[in-house]
């Protein structure tokens, strides 16, 4: 399976975390997707690599299957649980259409990388955006878009599509799209989901492991 | 997550802000909790449920679903009087319910430490009714309140409160935001301590009776009390501090707007002297004065109504009359305030640039066409066949009555079937007055826990009154909204027999599965001179 980069740019991003320098992410989807799950696997895994975090998150009306947006930050010293408005360094779509609500959080400045899970969730009466409307616009507030199929990925290795959220913050690690090692996710991953799904994570953190070498 | 909670002192772990409060509580030797559910407070009673359940924490430790917030709040008084340290947790509509008992709560004072966790949610990401603010009530009941900006303070201030509220007497608020229950950072643990008073209720009438003349001694009292309070804790108190360098603008923040100013100074590269009020009332009027006194202009950085601000006015008066006041003025009264939007009014006050262009990226932004993407019932919900079945078979003109709930959420397409749409317990009352003044036609839905909540007085008055509402109780077994806490259904009170015992005769148990019987139902009694109870039962699908 192809991983693509919708626009010219080619060469591997480095995650730039300097002392002073803040990472700033936020991760979009609808209710159900696990949004939460992944913050605390993030947080966890920054915690390992030394970082200060933060993190907000959303419960309850915003769950029932309406748009959810969570955001963490790692560096040397955090103080607000909010990414400012333009200031995302990285946003995880775990369904396409939402990652253009995201736009907000993102600008050329902060070279946002937008890192989308090739999803479409049909809304009610509303015609899907296609790939190509959505990259329009991301391009507009981004400095590189990357589509991957990771339920397509997940469903066709696994059987859980349910898993792209941990393939895309693992893929993220491989991709030195986050600062944090993938070890450190790893371990993470192992200290946060219950016994019940583990293997299957860690599955799927291999499976991240396999796909990045490809890209 | 919810381990974290339980490690042991020393350990450095992440914490949600809610989590926090329930470690602080617990390392103040809390012996009693109660709650209602309601999010963004849910998780506080849910932890702890799961926690006395799971027998992690001493059976010293009680907690209880109380039937709403009123009820919750009197509980947790009853224990406090008793001598025990008490938690009591709602979000700022529950404040509203419990507000009746608050008032003389406060006038006669607790015993045992009794700490009120209240959660006020701008922007109402998870709230309907309304965009409350509990200051209100906090002013108006003279009630001491502590507002945490982090997880770290959130457990900090806990155990503050119940020693403030032990020393004075005197129930204490902790009000937290949507953003700050639901943050998460690394918080060092300590010492969990097991509360092993003994409760005795001892008589003492001259503090438990709130009857008059004696009453208005505890008014002055309490407003005694205030002023000790005052002067001794909030003016001395290190969650009242002064930081920065002297500059001709200083800021005023609380809760998680702090965290935005010192965001907003890091990304402008200023310095400037801010005052961070970790208490909220009663305000530290003389450090507040000090901090002005050598300013030209003030900012005041806080969510909602600008309480905080109206106060430094009225305190300038005095401290520096010609100081500029700003809040309002350059943040948002409606909605939760932002970074960028502290970003920008301090760039503005001082005249130093932003590097980014926020004001391009809003305009950009404004253009793209965002996707609506609307909440609805969860895929094989029950509810969607009751509002099928009544789109189709409703007379044309029939008002569809709501309250929160996850039935609220039929007021999106492709039902659109919530014609008015209030607070627990006001759905039934509306329908009756709308009859009784109209005589238009009303189906009124109900949620098991909100009917168990507060519908029981409404329902009997329609009976009193005699009106004729078709009322749906949508029975499934759950308090499904706030993440499923149990109700007195479950434990075998049978809806049905309450509706008969208020004097109604048309009521019927229907699964809205057998589409069949329940429109028959529905048709049998739209027709009915009295009113009528369908209870649609069926389990949430999420159980």
């Amino acid at each position: 399976m192809n991983i693509n980069f919708s626009n010219k740019h080619s060469q591997k991003l480095t995650p730039k975390l300097a002392s002073n320098r803040n990472f700033n992410g936020i991760i979009v989807g609808t209710g159900g997707q696990g949004q939460i799950t992944l913050l605390q696997i993030l947080a966890q895994a920054a915690r390992l690599d030394d970082l200060d975090i933060k993190t907000s998150e959303l419960h309850g009306l915003s769950q029932k299957g309406g748009p959810v947006e969570v955001h963490f930050r790692f560096g040397e010293k955090i103080f607000s649980p909010l990414v400012k408005e333009g200031g995302a360094d990285l946003v995880i779509a775990l369904e396409r259409q939402e990652a253009i609500r995201a736009c907000y959080y993102a600008s050329k400045e902060a070279e946002t990388v937008f890192l989308i899970n090739d999803l479409a969730l049909t809304i009610f009466n509303q015609k899907p955006r296609t790939k190509e409307e959505i990259s329009e616009i991301l391009e507009r507030f981004s400095e590189k878009t990357i589509f991957v199929p990771a339920s397509d990925i997940c469903q066709k290795e696994l059987k859980a599509a349910i898993a792209a959220g941990i393939f895309l913050i693992s893929l993220a690690s491989f991709e030195g799209l986050l600062p944090l090692r993938p070890a450190s996710i790893k371990k993470a991953i192992q200290k946060n989901i219950k016994a019940k799904y583990l293997e299957l994570n860690l599955k799927i953190f291999e499976l991240a492991k396999e796909k990045a070498k490809i890209i | 997550m919810q381990k974290e909670i339980l490690k042991k002192k020393g350990e450095e772990v992440v914490l949600l802000g809610n989590e926090a409060i329930i470690r602080g509580a617990l390392e103040s030797g809390v012996q009693f909790v109660s709650t209602y559910p309601g999010t963004p407070a849910s998780e506080i009673g849910n932890v702890f449920h799961q926690m006395s359940q799971s027998g992690e924490i001493p059976k010293s430790i009680y907690f209880e679903f109380s039937v709403n917030e009123k009820i919750a709040l009197e509980v947790a008084a009853g224990a406090s009087f008793s001598g025990l340290r008490t938690l009591v947790a709602m979000k700022n509509f529950g404040l509203n319910v419990a507000s009746d008992f608050l008032y003389p709560l406060a006038y006669s004072g607790v015993k045992g430490g009794l700490v009120i966790l209240v959660a006020d949610d701008p922007s109402c990401w998870s709230s309907a009714q309304s965009e409350d603010n509990s200051r209100g009530h906090i002013l108006k009941a003279h009630i001491p309140t502590l507002e945490p900006s982090t997880p770290r303070e959130c457990k900090e201030f806990v155990k503050l409160a119940f020693n403030l509220s032990e020393k004075f007497k005197i129930p204490v608020i902790v009000r937290e935001t949507t953003r700050v229950a639901f943050q998460t950072e690394v918080v060092t643990l300590g010492e969990i301590k097991k509360g092993e008073r003994k409760a005795q209720f001892i008589k003492n009438s001259r503090q438990f009776v709130t009857m008059p003349p004696r009453v208005l001694e505890m008014h002055q009292e309490l407003l005694e009390k205030i002023k000790v309070i005052r002067e001794k804790i909030s003016e001395n108190s290190s969650l009242n501090s002064i930081e920065g360098r002297p500059a001709k603008l200083g800021i005023i923040a609380s809760g998680v707007c702090y965290l935005y100013v010192k965001e907003a100074l890091k990304e402008l590269n200023l310095e400037l002297p801010i005052l961070k009020l970790g208490i909220f009332y009663p305000l530290p009027e003389q450090k507040i004065k000090k901090f002005i006194k050598n300013l030209s202009q003030v900012l005041v950085v806080e969510e909602l109504e600008p309480y905080v601000e109206k106060e430094v006015e009225r305190l300038a008066k005095d401290a520096n009359p010609g100081l500029k006041i700003n809040g309002k003025n350059f943040l948002p009264e409606v909605g939760e305030i932002k970074p960028e939007n502290v970003i920008l009014a301090i760039s503005e006050l001082t005249g130093k640039k932003t590097k980014f262009d926020f004001k391009k990226h809003q305009a950009d932004f404004q253009k793209i066409n965002i996707p609506k993407r609307e909440p609805r019932f969860c895929p094989g919900c029950s509810y969607n066949l009751v509002y099928s079945t009544l789109k189709r078979i409703a007379p044309p003109g029939t008002i569809f009555g709501g309250e929160i709930g996850c039935y609220m959420l039929a007021y999106y397409p492709p039902y659109e079937m919530q014609d008015y749409l209030y607070c627990m317990g006001s759905d039934i009352s509306i329908a009756h007055g709308i009859e009784k003044a109209s005589k238009q036609k009303v189906i009124a839905f109900v949620g098991d826990s909100s009917f168990f909540h507060a519908s029981i007085p409404s329902l009997i008055n329609t009976v009193f009154n005699k009106s004729n509402p078709l009322i749906i109780v949508m029975e499934n077994s759950t308090t499904a909204m706030t993440g499923h806490q149990p109700h007195p259904g479950l434990i075998g009170l049978k809806i049905e027999k309450i509706v008969q015992a208020c004097g109604i005769k048309n009521v019927k148990i229907v699964d809205p599965v057998n589409v069949k019987e329940f429109e028959k139902t529905v048709k049998v009694f739209l027709k009915k001179k009295e009113v009528s109870v369908i209870i649609a039962q069926h389990p949430c699908v999420l159980i």
